[in-house]
């Protein structure tokens, strides 16, 4: 009888090109893609010891990270981001990679252009110099971040050395309440299991409330698995995937994509199977979630109350608390509900899809920005921004008082111009909290798109459910 | 890139007993607009250095050698991190835990990840904090970590591939070219 696997060791192992005893495995990589930020130094390297990209076909460029989301039809103001930029553009004309530059209908961050453009397919490797790649597990991929050292590999070789990870299984199970989606299903897994708790594993999420999601909302699950420390995570493919991957522009076409349906019909894992690990949730305990402290597993339901060091058995578990809560002006046993903030950042690879802009503006529709609030839109390509437009979504939002920006990374990680001030709130649908993330002081609150709606016209952290009568 | 060959390092250490040190706090986003590997160090922790406390600005401890409390590196893949850790004189961070992209990115740049027992991590901290003229031995042939008068010592794990490519020079690259004709054959049969 042939062995039971599961999804990820079907894939991991078809691309073991060979490994030698005690050695890490040389892993045949599908799809590289790369952006401005963590490539330069790379072809640097290659230009040094005259090397060339093995295969340009599998490798993807785009400008994301630190390009201006305001005025991108000109040229970039600040030096060294011009500069960073520019030798992207250089590096991809050298070396003849294709690329989606500013200005290019195809740009965007480059989570959101492989899914929307087809490049990201059932039982590929994909591998990029950012540590959100695992989004692409959502199509049932083996897709994570790597360091600039071995973007030079993979530039190089098309392999990577990999020890093979654990797996993880994640079950979620049961029907979500209303006014809960995908955002608060991963900010709840995180609470549970900690920043660090899946650190050496690859998860692979599975269950019944993972089966009726959308894309959308399995890529935001799988986006922020690393922020348990894991490698990765996936989901394995199924209708909706296929449906959802359907004529895009580089899928195959016509009986081209019935031929790969039936190789990707044989990914899912083995009943059966066993997992290193196995973490089961109830999506009935699942509220909408909000951040107080200054890592992603730092969250409470919105109705609950920041923990007290009282609660925390630990020292330095207990250390965390004070220093995050000083840092970010809160006190143990607050509540985060009708906290005033200042700013709401919609965007980031983690909610910027076109889905994510429908669900908040069908709340927005006919509403207004509380007057302190400072709200950003930034879609997560130019796609989006297309569709936005070309569904009206742009006007509601405009209407509602945010402002509408061009595609990039933005305030997510606060290397363009597009920072959060000292000291302030903002209310985010990114994947980060960290100290310093949106600019030096900035306080950020991650939340999902919804919450971010009803706290942008309340201003203050607001129960979407309530507010919006869910 | 080509690392300097590693086997002893001895040094006093710097303390820094946080947990879940991130990336983004190593060398921050704003930093990362370089397109060369060089001059990271002055930007390294640099919103903490901007308080007087923070113990890097307290001329007592200083050293090749960073110890730091667990998940250290957790969160982005930038490799800018480990090279600011290595351009402000760091060789080896000693941590209960790391994050993996970070200790990847580390080792391919010959500066050691030593990962200890929280025990021995905690008695560490306590015992440079108190003494900042402590010194770290840090044998990497072995993979043992000691310190004179605490009478322990300890065997940190490393991957044995990553441990001859530190010891002799080697990089990932150069291994993989090796088997040239093997990807070759891999890519005919996709």
């Amino acid at each position: 009888m042939k062995k039971r696997q599961t999804i990820f060791e079907k894939i991991w192992e078809s691309h073991v090109v060979t490994q030698k005893k005690d050695y890490p495995a040389i892993l045949y990589i599908d799809t590289h893609f790369i952006h401005e930020v963590t490539s330069p130094q790379a072809f640097a390297s290659m230009k040094g010891k005259n090397r060339i990209v093995w295969n340009t076909n599998r490798t993807w460029a785009t400008a994301d990270h630190n390009v201006p989301t305001k005025n991108q039809h000109l040229v970039i103001r600040d030096l060294l981001s011009r500069h960073q930029v520019k030798m992207l553009t250089r590096n991809c004309q050298e070396f003849g990679i294709r690329l989606y530059g500013l200005g290019h209908p195809f740009q965007g961050i480059v989570h959101i252009i492989g899914p929307e453009l087809g490049i990201t397919q059932p039982g590929m490797t994909i591998v990029c110099g950012d540590s959100h790649t695992s989004t692409h597990g959502a199509f049932g991929t083996i897709a994570f971040g790597i360091g600039t050292s071995e973007v030079e590999e993979v530039l190089t070789t098309q392999c990577l050395l990999q020890n093979k990870p654990k797996t993880m299984r994640i079950e979620i199970n049961g029907k979500l309440s209303s006014g809960v989606v995908a955002k608060d299903i991963i900010l709840y897994i995180i609470s549970k299991l900690t920043s660090s708790g899946a650190t050496g594993y690859f998860i692979e999420y599975a269950g019944s409330t993972i089966s009726s999601l959308s894309m959308e909302g399995r890529m935001t699950i799988c986006n922020m698995s690393i922020e348990m420390g894991a490698r990765g995570g996936m989901i394995a493919p199924d209708e909706i995937t296929y449906k959802y991957m359907k004529g895009r522009e580089f899928m195959p076409k016509g009986k081209d994509f019935e031929k790969a349906k039936k190789y990707w019909k044989t990914l899912p894992s083995d009943p059966g199977v066993k997992y290193d690990r196995v973490e089961k949730f109830q999506a009935e305990d699942v509220e909408p979630m909000v951040t107080y402290g200054t890592n992603p597993g730092m969250g409470i339901p919105i109705s609950g109350k920041i923990p007290t060091t009282k609660q925390l058995f630990n020292v330095s578990d207990q250390m965390q608390l004070k220093k995050s809560l000083i840092y970010m002006g809160l006190e143990e046993g607050q509540t985060m509900k009708n906290k005033k903030v200042d700013y709401v950042f919609f965007g980031s690879c983690t909610n910027s899809r076109i889905e994510d802009f429908r669900m908040a503006a069908k709340f927005l529709k006919g509403k207004k920005k509380a007057p302190h609030i400072q709200a950003y839109l930034v879609p997560g390509s130019k796609q989006v921004e297309k569709q936005a437009k070309a569904e009206k979504l742009d006007k509601i939002f405009a209407e509602a008082g945010f402002e509408l920006r061009g595609p990039g990374c933005s305030a997510c990680l606060g290397m363009n111009e597009d920072k959060i001030p000292a000291g302030k709130y903002c209310v985010s649908t990114s994947n980060r909290n960290f100290e310093g993330r949106q600019g030096p002081g900035a306080r950020t609150i991650l939340v999902s798109p919804l919450t971010a709606a009803a706290t942008a016209i309340t201003g203050k952290i607001t129960d979407p459910r309530e507010f919006f009568k869910l | 890139m080509n690392i300097n060959i590693i086997t002893i390092i001895e040094s006093t250490a710097v303390p820094l007993p946080i947990e879940n040190i991130d990336t983004d706090k190593i060398i921050p986003a704003r930093f990362l607009k370089a397109t060369t590997r060089e001059n990271f160090g002055k930007n390294l922790f640099i919103d903490w250095r901007q308080k007087p406390e923070f113990i890097f600005n307290n001329p007592k401890f200083k050293g090749e050698i960073l110890v730091a409390g667990r998940n250290f590196g957790c969160g982005s893949s930038r490799e800018h991190a480990a090279w600011a850790l290595s351009d402000y004189g760091f060789k080896a961070v000693v941590s209960s835990f790391f994050a993996d992209i970070f200790r990847g990115n580390a080792l391919n740049n010959g500066l050691l990840p030593i990962q200890v027992s929280q025990q021995f991590l905690d008695a560490l901290l306590l015992k440079i904090t108190k003494d900042p003229s402590t010194k770290i031995n840090i044998n990497l042939e072995k993979e043992t970590i000691s310190v004179p008068n605490m009478k322990k010592e300890e065997h940190f794990p490393i991957d044995p591939y990553k441990k001859i490519c530190l010891m002799n020079g080697y990089n990932d690259i150069d291994y993989i070219l090796s088997m040239k004709d093997t990807i070759i054959q891999f890519e005919k049969k996709i």
